[in-house]
């Protein structure tokens, strides 16, 4: 990370911290706590090895989903977005699947896998799927004939096109879509874990919620947004690393 | 000219595109000839099918009726005999320039020694692009390196696709000096589309002239003085400068 960058980051936080801070005297209720009073539970929270096993629990969670719906929808969408025949083949299928708030399939995806990790992961892979799906496809349909046209006139066969012309043009997309699905995923993830469990965050804050513990709440809450920046830094990292040409 | 033997035939060659019910005839029974160590410049109005015939030739789209061949062989596909670099360079943006540069060689298993590599650059003036991508380099500078890249195939034919038209004319006369240079030393021939009428005059040894209006309707200069030191200042110059304008106006 970028000196600038740290220092951007320090002021963010700093004012959050301020906002918080004025927030919770204007509002002088138990629930929004001093930040101080957070930070103090933090610290007592974190020696816990109990805390550290929602946090692996949650991150594992989020991290497996993440990385089967990259998996799966990504060779997909390049597949789709190079290939307008598959495309308009498969169109039907993603367009009646995007809408259809794959959430409400929560009863059905618990009986089927059970209350254990297994649902919660398809759960989230299943909406994270989607919206990787659709910007990968986009990003590879960018490409441009001439393109096409330079990569066969130097000889390249199928798999040079998917090598060297479709997974590079599509890879910024990839991480933008990586990046907003980061958010959703974590939004996903606090909901399947509110329901049928005791391990992770999600359950972290319903449960300190209800007892009223507003501290050890916000604690989770903190930790739960730590694991959506760490990813997302990850993906700005990696997208910085592996498409020099975007940011030189 | 005549005398060299054939390299590219192109016979009777047809190109309709179909869009739908509507369908538009780009090129019709276009037919010429190009020795070994030839060149040929293709002048005519936007959408006259200049760059159609290129790629044709290049394998790239098969043409709807006739046929071009190469030394003997009809064109089915893109062949290593042909290199091509497209009007606006068909560089990868998300390569750097030494990357693209060795792209081709690397796809179709040419071993280039580090000397041959090295000297092309210098020859081309690209040699400290290395590690830029080509965003970061003049539009004089991706055009060399296209070069390069074209060059490093060893082609026996190089299809050029305007590949002058965004420089200005300073530099494209340098280029094109530079272009009749490495075809002397290397001894590929060459198939260049243009607008600009002093290019296809100082470049082509046959100029063909295709017609938008009357797709079946071509023009053959033969200009053998073409890339000849000083032909740019000689009176013949001029003269068939002025020829090539009077036909490309009476198509117009």
């Amino acid at each position: 990370m970028k000196r600038q960058q740290v220092k951007a980051y320090a002021i963010t936080i700093f004012l959050i911290y301020a906002v918080w801070y004025v927030l919770s005297l204007l509002l002088g209720s138990n629930l929004l706590p001093d930040p101080i009073i957070v930070f103090a539970q933090g610290g007592r929270e974190i020696v816990h090895f109990s805390f550290w096993e929602h946090v692996f629990a949650s991150s594992f969670r989020i991290g497996v989903a993440l990385i089967l719906a990259f998996i799966t929808a990504v060779p997909l969408g390049l597949i789709l977005g190079s290939h307008p025949r598959v495309d308009r083949l498969f169109a039907p299928l993603i367009y009646l699947g995007y809408p259809v708030p794959k959430i409400v399939l929560m009863p059905i995806v618990f009986v089927l896998f059970g209350l254990g990790d297994t649902s919660k992961i398809v759960l989230i892979t299943l909406i994270i799927f989607f919206q990787l799906l659709i910007t990968t496809r986009d990003a590879a349909r960018k490409i441009s004939t001439e393109v096409i046209y330079s990569l066969q006139s130097l000889g390249g066969r199928r798999w040079d096109f998917y090598r060297h012309v479709v997974w590079p043009v599509s890879l910024p997309g990839i991480f933008t879509s990586l990046r907003i699905g980061t958010g959703t995923a974590v939004a996903v993830l606090f909901f399947v874990e509110s329901i049928g469990t005791y391990r992770g965050l999600g359950f972290y804050i319903i449960d300190a919620w209800g007892r009223a513990d507003y501290p050890t709440m916000f604690v989770a809450i903190i930790a739960l947004s730590i694991i959506g920046i760490i990813l997302y830094e990850l993906f700005d990292l990696l997208e910085r690393k592996l498409c020099r040409w975007k940011t030189t | 000219m005549g005398s060299s033997p054939e390299l590219l035939r192109v016979e009777e060659l047809t190109k309709i595109f179909k869009n739908g019910a509507e369908s538009k005839t780009v090129l019709e029974r276009v037919s010429f000839s190009l020795g070994q160590k030839d060149s040929l410049a293709v002048v005519g109005p936007s959408g006259c099918g200049k760059t159609t015939l290129l790629l044709i030739v290049a394998g790239l789209i098969p043409p709807t009726c006739g046929s071009a061949s190469l030394d003997g062989e009809t064109v089915t596909g893109p062949t290593r005999k042909v290199a091509l670099v497209l009007q606006h360079y068909g560089l990868f943006p998300w390569k750097t320039v030494g990357a693209n540069i060795l792209l081709g060689a690397q796809l179709q298993n040419i071993q280039v020694p580090r000397e041959e590599l090295a000297g092309l650059k210098r020859e081309l003036g690209i040699e400290a692009l290395d590690h830029l991508y080509p965003d970061q380099v003049s539009g004089g500078q991706r055009q060399r390196v296209a070069l390069a890249r074209a060059l490093l195939l060893r082609p026996s034919l190089l299809l050029l696709d305007e590949p002058f038209a965004a420089i200005d004319a300073l530099t494209r006369e340098r280029l094109q000096d530079h272009l009749i240079t490495i075809f002397r030393q290397r001894g590929f021939s060459f198939i260049i589309v243009t607008h600009n009428i002093e290019e296809a005059i100082f470049l082509g040894r046959k100029i063909i002239v295709l017609n938008d209006v009357k797709p079946g309707v071509r023009t053959l200069l033969e200009n053998p003085a073409a890339g000849t030191p000083g032909y740019r200042n000689r009176p013949e110059f001029f003269q068939r400068s002025l020829q090539l304008r009077n036909i490309l106006e009476d198509i117009e």
